[in-house]
């Protein structure tokens, strides 16, 4: 009874709470209407400002459409950029209400200030709305060919926005062609701004243009005198011309070095990008080695910039060295990674180092990687381990060192370190079989901290594999034994298993009891089918032929051959031109996560749509931190469906 | 090109955010926030790429900043991209913090709107950005008309007014050099270079040309009959310094630099990184430090020995000496013979040794014993390296000189130069 009339209560305390908090709500937006119809100037600016305010905190101020378009009319600057901001968030909401703001529009547009001028034409290429289109046209002509270079930059990259948004209008009205002529235009920005556009535009599946050999000239000169990011737009458009012979390959090369000394990184990339494009056309070999020795300076100092260019920098070194595996030989130290460099970048450092490293300077990079073996962080702690690894499987002279230093990280008894150095050393000992018998010494001294499953299975594999040199053999494996079943993890059981059947074959007295023990163990009382199968198999083998048994289990193993860290030809070839593009840190070929055009021609999906689902479900975040792994590991399709 | 620009505080709230382009929309700033600043086990990636779109992202102060492409967007121009509109925001607010955002967030919009377009950068050069977006809420007419801005906004010189005036032309020229050492525990130098940086701050009337030159070895075995007249102005200072690489200012004529390996340029008003560098070979390191390290059981013996590296008559200030020690060492009996006091900081796990001055071939040295706690899991100590921080005026690690810094105008005015130099640390460190 009691608990029925608190429950009632309750329900309807909700509904009170819903009421008030909704004419709250409303409250705002009725408030702001008022303010933006007020008569005075300051309090109708000021209620602008507040709704662009809740309008970047996601609160939905669309009603207020019609308010905040009066005001638009007005000689003071903030609040008219205001004004157009919100029409960009908006417009495509309302494309009936749009009209009433075009007049204005089209009178900024004929403004005296060419700021102004450049500012409504921006904001109209903006709105993305098929009705404003008509009426963009006419102004859009006349700032095509203003006086003011800055209109004219602007209006360029508006010609992609109408492009973008309905072919037609921008090819029937000569706007495509005014963006080709403005190649020519005297303005660097303005030329630079018309390759960005029109490369936007074949992106967009277009084929409006193609580089003439008559513009490459121009484009060369305007090079040294456009900002930054001009520049890169026009190495850009360089990288995907194709020379006519190799003199004028030579030539654009020649021109173009000079920009490995831009202070801007990606500049200095999108150079290199460049230079080994036109690897494939320029052939004589003294300027090709020229070419070398230039970007290898910039290069390295890129990894003195911010942190997070370094990380670019350094994934594409990555790939670089793929092609060019001795360009940096020399350089070993400048990658050393420092205490305090950001994960990611000591990640890349190590493989880099890893990559680079030849048999003569890997006993020093053995020294480093065992100090990194011994920070704090565990993942990064696995990384140089491994790479302790990757080189004595590289290099067989360097293999006794290697495990030199495992041994010793496995006497420090550090947990993490402990168990992935024992799977790494053993990783070396199957590589070069029969050779430094003596570290299993050192494993079998430490058998008590070895707990990881991987390094419990490893471990094993050593005994059974190197039985005749372990004193105590009998007993480290009959403890095994004992413990079997309080293993969880079947690779061990396994491991186990066969380790004994080994010892076996290999001294038959000292080892009956034991592998009698172990396999009626593992093939009576182990929960795992696949051990009791093992274990079955094992039995008949033995009891069936042992000489048969010997020669299947002590076969001659094929030689492990050191892994292959490089990228397939093709893509490899593919990223080299895509050099400093997202496609070349991820390391993916760019069709597998970007769409092509036609693909999310008019309502975008993908991403997008990913994003308003993930935003509902925000409670799934906290299972899915590893989507950026699995983005890299190549299924991006399978994200969207989250 | 990008999508979409975001800036969030430090618990992911949406400060600023402008979209660019449609085929993102406003919940992909949600996405973020949800798959990276709220991400478990913390950001191990500035991209992340999530489907077809790729998040950029940058952290400054208490901000996030992060941009959105859809395509396969150069990640370095974002990032370099990300990097100037925070230097705009520093050079506009003084700190570019969650408050400075918040009070002036019209303002940001303002600025985002003039730096992309359809997610395009186009001038982000603060100079001219602050002629025409403007902190006074009150828009007069200023000094410059409006053309004027616009031709100097795309023009061949964005960097600089037509009409500027001094009484008094004076230019100041800052070298500026950080050095990177490491040092491995048995005392051999695994890395040791030099990021030097030229800043300059010129305040020169109408256009000047300048011409500047540096003791740049290339430049002298071009002419050796020229090296004679340089200066040895500093200590240590070879005849001429082996420059690996460099780069510099939108200003300087690339080309020129490569045919001659001349340096010129009209400057920037105000104050300007003209160029970076980067030496390698022959670094004169300031400091020796001798460190010893003996774990015994439940105590760490520590005896470190620094020798000021250089001329007896320049000095280093300011100079800190961190020292680290196992993080359950409980107290530390520290003797420092020599300048500096040094004190234990518990919550860095470190000693922290303040030297306010230490001349040129002056030695101090610090002996500690640190007590450890009994621990029931023993577990070894990771060791990380002593570190340096230090600034030692008149000093150039790699031996740099200015030569000489030549100023020619139409009007034909007398200028005053400035040198000054100063050696600071950059990751200074000394394994034990």
């Amino acid at each position: 009874m009691m608990n029925a009339a608190i429950q009632s209560h309750l329900a309807q305390l909700q509904i009170v709470k819903a009421k008030v908090l909704a004419a709250l709500r409303k409250g705002e937006n009725y408030e702001l209407k008022t303010e933006l119809n007020s008569e005075y100037k300051e309090r109708r600016k000021e209620a602008v400002r507040r709704v662009i305010a809740n309008m970047t905190v996601g609160k939905d101020v669309s009603g207020l459409f019609t308010d905040v378009l009066k005001n638009m009319h007005t000689d003071d600057l903030e609040i008219k950029k205001l004004i157009y901001l919100y029409l960009i968030n908006y417009a495509k909401t309302q494309p009936d209400l749009v009209i009433l703001a075009i007049n204005t529009f089209v009178k900024d547009a004929e403004d005296s200030n060419p700021l102004i001028r450049a500012l409504a034409i921006r904001t109209m290429g903006c709105l993305h709305v098929q009705e404003v289109l008509d009426y963009l046209s006419d102004p859009l002509r006349k700032c095509l060919r203003d006086s003011s270079p800055y209109v004219r930059k602007t209006a360029v990259m508006c010609v992609a926005k109408v492009y973008d948004l309905n072919r037609e209008v921008a090819e029937e009205n000569g706007f495509v062609d005014a963006v080709r002529e403005a190649l020519g235009d005297a303005n660097t920005m303005v030329v630079s701004n018309a390759v960005s556009a029109l490369a936007e535009m074949n992106s967009m599946g277009g084929r409006v243009w193609q580089l003439e050999p008559q513009t490459v000239g121009r484009l060369l000169t305007a090079v040294n005198e456009c900002v930054e990011w001009g520049q890169i737009a026009i190495l850009e458009a360089l990288i995907e011309y194709e020379p006519r012979d190799e003199k004028e390959a030579e030539n654009i090369c020649e021109r173009l070095l000079p920009r490995l000394q831009h202070a801007n990184g990606s500049v200095v990339l999108c150079t290199v990008r460049l230079l080994l494009r036109y690897g494939r056309y320029v052939k004589r070999a003294d300027l090709l080695a020229q070419f070398s020795k230039k970007m290898v300076p910039p290069l390295i100092t890129l990894l003195s910039s911010e942190p997070e260019i370094q990380f670019v920098a350094l994934r594409n070194i990555n790939i670089i060295l793929q092609q060019r595996p001795r360009l940096l030989s020399k350089e070993i130290r400048v990658f050393f990674c420092k205490y305090n460099d950001p994960i990611y970048v000591k990640f890349e450092k190590v493989d880099v180092l890893v990559r680079i490293c030849s048999e003569r300077n890997a006993d020093p990079l053995l020294a480093e990687l065992k100090e990194y073996a011994k920070e704090v962080d565990v993942d990064f702690v696995e990384c140089a381990v491994r790479a302790i690894g990757r080189l004595a499987m590289r290099f067989e002279a360097a293999a006794e060192r290697a495990i030199a230093v495992l041994e010793e990280l496995i006497q420090m008894k550090v947990d993490y370190s402990l168990q992935i150095s024992v799977v790494v050393l053993c990783d070396i000992l199957r590589r070069y079989p029969g050779k430094h018998e003596s570290a299993v010494t050192t494993l079998c001294d430490h058998a008590d901290h070895i707990n990881a499953p991987s390094a419990r299975a490893a471990y094993l594999w050593a005994l059974g594999e190197y039985s005749e040199h372990v004193r105590n053999v009998a007993g480290l494996l009959g403890a095994g034994v004992d413990s079997l079943l309080e293993e969880e993890d079947a690779v061990v059981q396994l491991a186990l298993v066969n380790a004994c059947v080994k010892y076996f074959l290999k001294q038959p007295q000292a080892a009956q009891a034991l592998v009698l023990r172990a396999l009626q163990t593992a093939s009576e009382k182990c929960a795992d089918p696949d051990v009791r199968d093992r274990a079955y198999v094992y039995w008949r083998l033995l009891s069936a032929d042992p000489n048969a048994a010997r020669a299947v289990v002590l076969t001659e193993k094929p030689p492990v051959r050191p892994e292959s860290n490089s990228l397939p030809e093709g893509l490899l070839e593919e990223l080299i031109g895509e050099l400093g593009c997202v496609s070349s840190v991820i390391q993916q070929p760019a069709k597998q996560f970007v769409y092509a055009y036609g693909e999310h021609a008019g309502v975008p999906r993908g991403g997008a749509d990913a994003a308003i689902s993930a935003a509902d479900s925000e409670a799934q975040a906290t299972s899915s931190g590893n989507i950026e792994t699995a983005a890299i590991e190549g299924e991006p399709e399978l994200l969207i469906s989250f | 090109m990008l999508s979409a620009v975001f800036i969030y505080n430090q618990k992911g709230e949406v400060l600023i955010s402008r979209l660019y382009r449609h085929d993102v929309k406003r919940s992909a700033a949600d996405v973020f926030r949800v798959h990276v600043i709220s991400a478990v086990g913390g950001v191990r990636s500035p991209i992340t790429t999530l489907g077809s779109t790729s998040f950029f992202h940058i952290r400054y102060d208490n901000l996030w900043l992060c941009a959105v492409a859809r395509h396969n967007a150069n990640a370095a121009l974002v990032f370099e991209f990300l990097y100037r509109l925070l230097g705009l925001g520093v050079s506009y607010f003084g700190r570019f913090d969650e408050q400075a955002v918040k009070n002036n967030f019209v303002l940001v919009y303002e600025l985002l709107d003039e730096v992309l377009d359809f997610g395009y950068p186009q001038n982000i050069e603060v100079d001219t950005l602050k002629l025409y977006v403007t902190t006074e809420s009150v828009r007069t007419q200023g000094p410059v008309e409006p053309p004027q801005i616009t031709m100097q906004a795309t023009g061949a010189m964005t960097w600089r007014r037509q009409d500027i005036f001094y009484k008094k032309n004076e230019a100041f020229v800052d070298v500026i050099e950080s050095v990177n050492l490491l040092v491995s525990a048995k005392g051999t130098v695994l890395r040791a270079d030099v990021q030097g940086q030229i800043v300059m701050r010129s305040f020169l009337s109408g256009m000047p040309e300048c011409k500047f030159g540096l003791n740049d070895k290339l430049v002298l075995d071009q002419h050796p009959a020229s090296s004679s007249t340089s200066k040895p102005m500093v200590a240590g200072g070879s005849a001429a310094v082996d420059i690996a690489d460099c780069q510099f200012h939108q200003c300087v004529r690339l080309g020129r630099f490569d045919v001659d390996r001349t340096i010129s340029f009209v400057p920037p008003d105000g104050e300007f990184e003209l160029m970076r560098y980067r030496a390698a070979d022959s670094v004169n390191l300031p400091f020796k430090v001798l460190p010893v390290v003996r774990e015994r059981g439940r105590i760490v013996e520590y005896e470190v020995l620094i020798k000021a590296n250089f001329n007896a008559k320049l000095s280093a200030t300011n100079m800190v000496v961190t020292v680290p020690t196992p993080p359950n060492a409980t107290k530390c009996h520290i003797k420092v013979a020599g300048p500096g006091k040094a004190k234990y900081h518990p919550e860095q796990n470190a000693m922290v040794w303040r030297i306010s001055r230490l001349q040129g071939q002056q030695e101090t040295s610090l002996t500690a014993v640190v007590d450890l706690a009994a621990m029931s899991k023993p577990a070894p100590w990771s060791r990380p390296p002593i570190s340096l921080d230090f600034q030692v005026l008149m000093f150039t690690a790699s031996g740099l000189l200015v030569r000489f810094l030549k100023v020619f105008e139409k009007s034909n005015y007398q200028s005053v130069k400035w040198v000054r130099y100063m050696t600071k640390a950059g990751s200074y460190q000394i394994r034990i």
